[in-house]
């Protein structure tokens, strides 16, 4: 994963509450087994005009030319409710955004936007919503400047850390195996009906 | 210490702690998976992609895999899909279960079904384990006493490969309802009103464990119901302390412990339960008695009301709605071509639907059956009742329910999660007036335009046969 240290971008607004995952990537955009190929879905619900014909609505903020090539997103609040599925992110970040900005997110969102590289703020982002501003986001100076102010925002330890390495999750885990190793033979001993009913499984 | 459930749950599953908490930030744990569920709409995804990684899966004895969101439910169904490129995610979840030696639960199998239905069914969540699935309503599970929550494909990626998942740990809010439900209200309208009266965001960051007698009176389905519907709340999951019922219920089940193993269960069991003392950062009290039949009006959960009432007007909130905001109000009324005051009793609608992992287990089966019995659906309603498993419609059979569904006008499908969503095949007419069992009436939800009504097996059945909303305790009036 690319590392996220700092981003310079022009907004753009899509400053509604509970925007959930069903408008970020409809569930028929998800046609193949792939996190790629995505980024032609997103808000394709409110995207186009005909949805199968690719038509765009002029009206939608990614349609309008003063946010071409935003790589920053505004939402309201509870960004990203809905279904948990991953696709949303993958189809924000495949279009080129690094970084939401939002009044509130759902929680699983948060968690796949962090492990996909994807920042997201948790900030009031009105003041950023001003049409050819460039937002400059410092994530280990956890700050946003813009407009010769600055805002400073909040962010968990870990999340930071992975986004400041581009570090994979897994990784990172597997470093801890000789615990995890320990934790699970303790457990066979203490909840012995926690393991021996995984080899009942006959067809019924 | 006195401890919660919840605390008891994390306590026994952490394998050491990442972060420590401070400034009500709850820090964030390395938890030990117990049971890892897939469907073929995310898991396949996340098996191809470990793969890819050049990962293996640490314990596939761990991994159940079925197909519930891609899979058609029409009779005779195969592998073909009516959602383009549907196959796809068939074969290539199939493939990689196979490879990776997980147990899958394939389509003809008699233990397929919506990925919820069937792991209590086979007792594969079990009370005190935690399970995850790249799912947002897994928290369903946790009725049974589970830490089970919904997950992305990226943390399954992780879990499968390390049998564990890093975990910010949530607050913890306990929401404790009292008394008798009246006559004729179900857990959907429970789970509804609870929705309505805490908001979509008013469980955010929170582990919700209910509790209270209402509950404790509540069969096992039922909890199932409320759970599943801790997601459109915001909440990380909701926890149900498991009890004589539950150990009831999963009793004999497939992957339930047996003998001697069953005896050391529920006497493990039998401590998973709050402490009296205990403090949550939140707490919810709710009387039953207050707990009406619901349907949802809007576009988001939140926006349901008491059936025999009006769509709210925003001026006037109800005293124990969750607060809204003019654009999301406004924006639901057009979506949904409704006006403030309108009676919901009485909208006409264009298809009913019956099923999902809300409310497509047996006993939703029989409450729509006694409805629909010697009843036929109003001219010009579509109508359809998708069974949660195929062990359910095994059962409902059993007992005749499928004639009776039949007899009455509905579709009687194979087992799956179906048009609870849209997926690019199946769906109702654009501007089509649902109303449904599901958990999620969201724009565009069960195809693109389709206007969803949630409600109970009850309200959709006589609704149904009254080809408008209708109140199911009012039989007569059909």
């Amino acid at each position: 994963m690319e590392p996220f240290l700092t981003l310079t971008s022009i907004a753009a607004p899509l400053i509604r509450d509970n925007v959930d995952t069903d408008a970020i990537i409809p569930s028929r955009e998800m046609k193949s087994v792939s996190k790629r190929g995505l980024s032609a879905g997103l808000f394709a619900g409110w995207r186009y005009t005909d949805v199968d014909a690719r038509v765009p609505n002029p009206e939608f903020v990614l349609n309008r030319p003063e946010y071409a090539g935003a790589r920053i997103l505004l939402g309201g609040a509870n960004f990203g409710s809905g279904s948990s599925r991953e696709h949303a992110v993958w189809a924000l970040a495949e279009y080129g955004f690094r970084a939401v900005i939002a009044a509130g997110f759902s929680p699983i969102f948060r968690g796949n936007c962090i492990r996909n590289g994807v920042l997201p703020i948790v900030l009031d982002p009105r003041p950023f919503n001003e049409p050819g501003h460039q937002i400059e986001i410092d994530l280990p100076a956890q700050e946003i400047r813009a407009a010769g102010q600055t805002w400073p925002f909040d962010i968990d330890e870990e999340a930071k850390l992975m986004l400041t390495e581009g570090l994979d999750p897994i990784a990172l885990t597997l470093l801890d195996g000789p615990m995890i190793d320990a934790h699970e033979s303790a457990d066979r001993q203490s909840r012995p009906w926690a393991w021996s009913v995984l080899s009942q499984g006959e067809p019924a | 210490m006195a401890r919660t459930l919840f605390d008891k749950l994390w306590d026994a599953h952490l394998v050491r702690n990442l972060s420590s908490g401070e400034d009500g930030d709850g820090g964030t744990g390395l938890i030990a998976i117990d049971r890892i569920l897939l469907h073929e709409r995310t898991g396949g995804i996340a098996l191809k992609a470990l793969e890819e990684s050049g990962r293996d899966v640490r314990d596939p004895s761990r991994v159940f895999v079925t197909m519930d969101h891609v899979v058609d439910t029409l009779p005779g169904r195969g592998d073909r899909t009516i959602m383009p490129t549907g196959t796809d995610f068939i074969l290539a979840t199939r493939e990689a279960a196979t490879r990776a030696g997980a147990t899958l639960f394939d389509i003809g199998d008699p233990r397929q079904g919506i990925v919820h239905v069937i792991s209590p069914e086979n007792a594969i969540v079990l009370p005190g384990l935690t399970l995850v699935c790249p799912d947002s309503h897994t928290c369903t599970q946790g009725a049974l006493g589970a830490l089970a929550w919904g997950i992305g494909s990226s943390e399954a990626e992780h879990a499968l490969a390390t049998g564990t998942l890093r975990v910010n740990r949530p607050k913890q809010m306990r929401v404790t309802i009292s008394g008798d439900l009246a006559e004729g209200v179900t857990a959907k309208d429970l789970a509804l009103y609870v929705v309505a009266r805490l908001g979509s965001g008013g469980g955010r960051a929170h582990v919700i464990e209910y509790a209270g007698s209402t509950i404790e009176a509540l069969p096992i389905e039922a909890r199932m119901t409320l759970c599943n519907m801790a997601t459109e709340l915001a909440a990380f999951t909701a926890v149900i302390a498991p009890d004589a019922s539950t150990a009831a219920w999963l009793e004999g089940r497939t992957y339930a412990p047996r003998g001697e193993d069953w005896q050391a269960a529920l006497a493990a069991w039998a401590q998973l339960s709050t402490d009296a003392d205990a403090v949550f950062d939140r707490e919810v009290a709710i009387d039953a008695a207050d707990v009406a039949p619901m349907v949802s009006w809007g576009t988001a959960p939140q926006q349901s009301a008491p059936l025999a009432g009006r769509v709210p007007r925003l001026a006037e909130p109800a005293a124990d709605a969750a607060p809204t905001t003019p654009e999301a109000h406004g924006r639901a009324l057009v979506y949904m071509d409704l006006a403030e005051d309108t009676a919901l009793l009485g909208l006409a609608i264009d298809a009913a639907f019956i099923g999902s992992c809300t409310n497509a287990r047996l006993p939703d089966l029989r409450a729509a059956a006694g409805i629909l019995a010697g009843r036929k659906v109003a001219a010009g309603v579509r109508a359809i009742c998708v069974p949660g498993s195929t062990r359910v419609k095994a059962e409902a059979e059993a007992e005749g329910l499928d004639k009776v569904f039949l007899a009455a006008g509905f579709e009687w499908r194979e087992a799956g999660c179906s048009m609870c969503f849209f997926s690019g095949g199946e769906s109702f007419g654009e501007e089509e007036r649902v109303i449904s069992t599901t958990n999620r009436n969201f724009e565009s939800r069960q195809g693109p335009r389709t206007r969803t009504h949630l409600a109970s097996p009850a309200t959709v059945a006589a609704s149904a046969i009254a080809g408008r909303i209708a109140d199911p305790r009012k039989l007569e009036a059909l």
